[in-house]
C-alpha cells in the first residue's frame, strides 16, 4: 500500500488563513457569537460576472480549490471529493423562504439549482474540466472526515495520484437564528480569549472552506503524511480514553509517541467533556492544541484543525494562540486530532512529519 | 481484502409497495404508483403527478414502534423502515458480531420539517426539536440508531440523484479494502414542497405519467421512497454459510463536468462512468444483459443517456428498461431503489418493462424493452446521474 501526503493546502477562515506564507501571523480577535469568513480577493481567482453568480459557500470553495492545486503545483487532478454539513444554506433559504413567502409562487430556479449539496464539488469539477471521481459527503462533523478516508483508500491502492478533498460550510441568517434559539450557539457574549473556558452551553459559530491535495507521491510543497483516520458515529463519554489508546496502539504508538493533540473543543460545557476525559488523563502531559476560538464551531471547522496540524509539522512552530497548555514542545513528528460535535461524529485523525 | 462483494439483504419502501415482495409484484404486474398529490397541500397539486408512499408519518411511527414526540424527518422513518427490512432480510442477529457500518444518502434530508417550521420556530418552541433534524447527516443517524450500529463508520453522501448509487460504490470498496466486513448502503428521499417547487421552477416536471425514452416526453414526476442492502464479504458468507442474492460487481464514478443541471449531449460523464464500471468488473459490453437506466423522463436526460449506450453498447444494446414510470424519481434514493430492481430482475431473470412509451425518439433507434420479458440474466446494470455533473453506473451479477 502507498503512503498518503497532504501536498497542499488552502484556507479560508474568520482569520486571514488564506495567504500560505502565512501561519496565524496576525490573529482576529472575535467578541461576537457568529464570526464571519476573511474572504480573499475573489476576482483574483474567478471572473467577477461569475463570482456574483456563487453564493458565498461556493466562492470559498472553489477559491480554496483553485489555492490547493497551485501549491501543489497541478492543472488538475485524479478526484474531487467536497464535504459540507448544511450544504449551501444560502440558497436553500433564499429559495425555501421564497417558497413560504410567496405561496409557491414567482420562483426562479437559480438558488434551487444552487441549493444541491453537491453545487460546490460540481463546480469545481466545472472549472477544471475534471471529469473524474465526484463526491460529496454531508455527514454533519465527519463530512470531511469521510472525505481523507475516501482519497486515502484510493490513494493506497493507487486507484488516484492526486485527489483534490476539502470541506466548507456557509453562515445563513435564518439557519443562524435557528441555533440561537435552541442555543447551539452561545447567548452571551464571548471572545476568542474566553471561549474554551467558558462554562456554558452552545459555542460560537463560524464558516469556512478548507481544501487540501492528497497524493501518494512526496514532493516538495508536501506537509505530512497522513497515517490514519477513523470515524465513530457514537462514542460514550467513558469510552473516549479506551478508544483513543487503541487507535494509537493500531498505529504502533503511545500517548508518550505523540508531540501534540488538536482537539475540537468548542466551549461548550456540555460537550467539551469529551475532550476533557483525554486532556485530564492520557494527555495531560502532551501538548494540547485547540482552534475553534478562532474561527468558530461548524460542521467542517475540523479540516482547519488539519490544516493547523499540517502546518506545525512543515513549520515545525506553534503559535501561542493555539496552545491550550504549554508544554514547551519544540519538535513535532506526530500529531493526533480528535474532533466531535454534540457528541456525535467523533473522529480520530493521525498525522506525521514527511 | 475481500474479492467479492455479496449482497445478502435488501429493502425497500417506494409508491409501489411497502417491502421488496410488493415491490415486485408490481413490477412484474405493470403497475405503476403514480398519482395526485395527496399528503403535501401545493399550489401544483393539479399540475403535477407524483409517486407516494402512502403510509402517513405518524404510520411509519408505529411500524417503527417510536413515540409520537420524536424529532425524524419523513427521510428519517422511511429510511429506517426500509433498513430494517434489508437487516432482516440478511438475517443479521447480533449487529456487533462483524465490523459493520452504515452509509446512506439523500439530498432532501430534513427538509420535510424545516419547510413546515420555517417561521414557526421563531415563533414557539413546539417543534424546536426538529431543527437539528434539517441537516443530511441526521437521517442516517437515526437509521443507525434504528439498527443497533453504534461506535462505527457511519456516514452520508449527497450526490444529487447519484447518491445511492455512489453509497452502493463506497460500501463496496470498503469491504474490498477491508476496512468493513459488513455495510449497509442505501438511500432515502422523502416527498418536499422544496424539490416540487424546485422542479417545477426548472420546468422539467410532467403534468402527467412520465414517460421514459418517449419522443413526447414531458418531463419527470418526483416520487418519494428508500432502499437499503446489505453488503457482505466473502469471510462472512464462508464462515456463515448465508445465503447470497447477488454481487456488487463493478462501478464507476465520473463526472460530465459541463452545466451544472444539464447533461452533456453526447452524454460524456454518463459513458465514462459505464466504462469504468465494465473496467472494475473486468466485463464486456456483451457480458451485460440488461440495463435498468436512469431513464427520468426529461428531454435532456434521455437523449444523453441513450446517447451514451450507444457510445458504450454501439446501436444494438441489451434491452433497457427505466422503472422511473413506475415509482417516479426518487432523487438521492433512486440508485438504492434500482438497485434492488436489479437484484430482483437477476434472482427472477426477468425484465421490467420500459412503461408509457408510445413514439420512437428521433434521435437514435434504440428502443427500451415494452414488455415484462423472461431471460436468463446473469449481469445487470443500473445507471444514476444527477446535477453537478455526477454520473454513477454500478454492475450487479448473479455469481461472483
Amino acid at each position: 500500500m502507498k503512503k498518503v501526503y497532504i501536498n497542499s493546502v488552502a484556507s479560508i477562515t474568520p482569520q486571514k488563513t488564506f495567504d500560505n506564507s502565512e501561519f496565524l501571523d496576525e490573529v482576529i480577535i472575535h467578541d461576537n457569537q457568529v464570526v464571519s469568513a476573511v474572504e480573499p480577493v475573489y476576482k483574483d481567482y474567478i471572473p467577477p460576472a461569475a463570482a456574483r453568480r456563487m453564493a458565498k459557500g461556493i466562492k470559498m470553495g472553489v477559491v480554496a480549490s483553485k489555492i490547493a492545486l497551485q501549491e501543489a503545483g497541478l492543472e488538475n487532478v485524479d478526484a474531487i471529493i467536497t464535504g459540507t454539513g448544511m450544504g449551501c444554506l444560502r440558497d436553500s433559504e433564499k429559495f425555501l423562504s421564497g417558497i413560504i413567502d410567496n405561496n409557491e409562487q414567482f420562483l426562479t430556479p437559480t438558488s434551487f439549482i444552487q441549493s444541491t449539496h453537491n453545487t460546490v464539488g460540481g463546480q469545481i469539477a466545472l472549472e477544471l474540466q475534471c471529469k473524474g471521481y465526484n463526491f460529496t459527503y454531508v455527514h454533519g462533523s465527519n463530512s470531511f472526515e469521510s472525505t481523507l478516508l475516501d482519497a486515502k483508500l484510493q490513494l493506497e491502492l493507487n486507484e488516484a495520484e492526486n485527489i483534490l478533498i476539502g470541506g466548507v460550510d456557509e453562515l445563513a441568517d435564518h439557519t443562524t437564528k435557528l441555533h440561537e434559539l435552541i442555543h447551539h450557539i452561545k447567548k452571551e457574549d464571548i471572545t476568542t480569549n474566553t471561549l474554551l473556558g467558558s462554562k456554558t452551553k452552545g459555542s460560537i459559530f463560524g464558516e469556512g472552506a478548507n481544501f487540501f491535495v492528497l497524493s501518494n507521491k512526496e514532493q516538495e510543497s508536501s506537509y505530512a503524511e497522513v497515517v490514519s483516520v477513523k470515524m465513530y458515529n457514537t462514542l460514550p463519554l467513558n469510552d473516549v480514553v479506551q478508544t483513543t489508546l487503541s487507535f494509537l496502539k493500531e498505529n504502533n504508538l503511545t500517548t508518550k509517541d505523540l508531540d501534540a493533540v488538536v482537539l475540537g473543543n468548542n466551549g461548550d460545557v456540555e460537550f467539551d467533556r469529551f475532550y476533557n476525559e483525554l486532556t485530564s488523563d492520557i494527555f495531560s502531559n502532551t501538548q494540547q492544541v485547540c482552534y475553534k476560538h478562532l474561527i468558530g464551531e461548524f460542521n467542517t471547522a475540523s479540516p482547519f484543525g488539519v490544516w493547523i496540524a499540517s502546518k506545525i509539522l512543515k513549520t515545525q512552530t506553534l503559535p501561542d494562540i493555539l496552545k491550550l497548555n504549554n508544554k514547551g514542545t519544540s519538535s513535532f513528528k506526530h500529531i493526533l486530532l480528535y474532533n466531535q460535535y454534540r457528541g456525535e461524529n467523533h473522529s480520530f485523525t493521525l498525522l506525521k512529519t514527511c | 481484502m475481500s474479492k467479492g462483494v455479496a449482497i445478502t439483504g435488501m429493502g425497500i419502501i417506494s409508491a409501489i409497495g411497502n417491502n421488496v415482495a410488493e415491490n415486485f409484484q408490481s413490477l412484474v404486474e405493470g403497475k405503476k404508483g403514480i398519482s395526485r398529490i395527496s399528503k403535501i397541500d401545493t399550489i401544483h397539486k393539479d399540475d403535477i403527478m407524483v409517486g407516494e408512499i402512502a403510509y402517513t408519518n405518524s404510520e411509519l411511527e408505529q411500524l417503527l414502534g417510536i413515540s409520537s414526540v420524536n424529532n425524524y424527518s419523513r427521510t428519517g422513518l422511511i429510511g429506517a423502515l426500509a433498513a430494517k427490512e434489508a437487516v432482516s432480510n440478511a438475517g443479521i442477529k447480533d449487529m456487533n458480531a462483524y465490523k459493520t457500518g452504515l452509509i446512506s444518502a439523500t439530498s432532501v434530508g430534513g427538509m420535510d420539517m424545516t419547510e413546515k417550521y420555517y417561521y414557526n420556530y421563531l415563533e414557539n418552541d413546539t417543534n424546536h426539536r426538529y431543527i437539528e433534524s434539517h441537516h443530511a447527516g441526521d437521517s442516517t443517524q437515526k437509521i443507525a440508531e434504528q439498527l443497533g450500529i453504534d461506535k462505527s463508520l457511519v456516514t452520508t453522501i449527497s450526490t444529487a440523484c447519484s447518491s445511492a448509487a455512489n453509497a452502493i460504490m463506497l460500501g463496496a470498496r470498503l469491504i474490498k479494502s477491508g476496512q468493513l466486513d459488513r455495510v449497509i448502503v442505501g438511500g432515502s428521499d422523502c416527498m418536499s414542497k422544496f424539490t416540487i417547487n424546485g422542479f417545477k421552477t426548472l420546468m422539467i416536471l410532467s403534468d402527467t405519467y412520465n414517460t421514459p425514452f418517449d419522443e413526447n416526453r414531458k418531463g419527470l414526476n418526483l416520487g418519494e421512497a428508500a432502499a437499503f442492502l446489505v453488503l457482505e464479504s466473502d469471510a462472512i458468507i464462508k464462515a456463515e454459510n448465508k445465503t447470497v442474492l447477488g454481487y456488487v460487481k463493478g462501478y464507476g464514478n465520473a463526472n460530465d463536468a459541463f452545466h451544472q443541471t444539464a447533461s452533456s449531449d453526447h452524454g460524456d460523464g454518463a459513458t465514462l462512468a459505464m466504462e469504468k464500471a465494465l473496467e472494475v468488473a473486468n466485463l464486456t459490453v456483451k457480458d451485460i444483459d440488461y440495463i435498468n437506466a436512469h431513464g427520468t423522463a426529461t428531454g435532456n436526460n434521455d437523449l444523453s443517456e441513450g446517447r451514451a449506450i450507444i457510445r458504450v453498447f454501439g446501436n444494438t444494446p441489451p434491452e433497457f428498461s427505466s422503472t422511473k414510470a413506475y415509482t417516479g424519481h426518487t432523487l438521492a434514493a433512486a440508485g438504492a431503489i434500482e438497485a434492488v430492481y436489479s437484484v430482483l430482475a437477476l434472482q427472477n431473470n426477468v425484465i421490467y418493462p420500459n412503461l408509457n412509451f408510445k413514439t420512437q425518439m428521433k434521435e437514435f433507434n434504440i428502443t427500451p424493452q415494452l414488455k415484462l420479458k423472461e431471460k436468463k440474466l446473469k449481469t445487470v446494470m443500473s445507471n444514476s446521474f444527477g446535477f453537478g455533473g455526477n454520473c454513477s453506473t454500478v454492475i450487479f451479477s448473479k455469481e461472483q
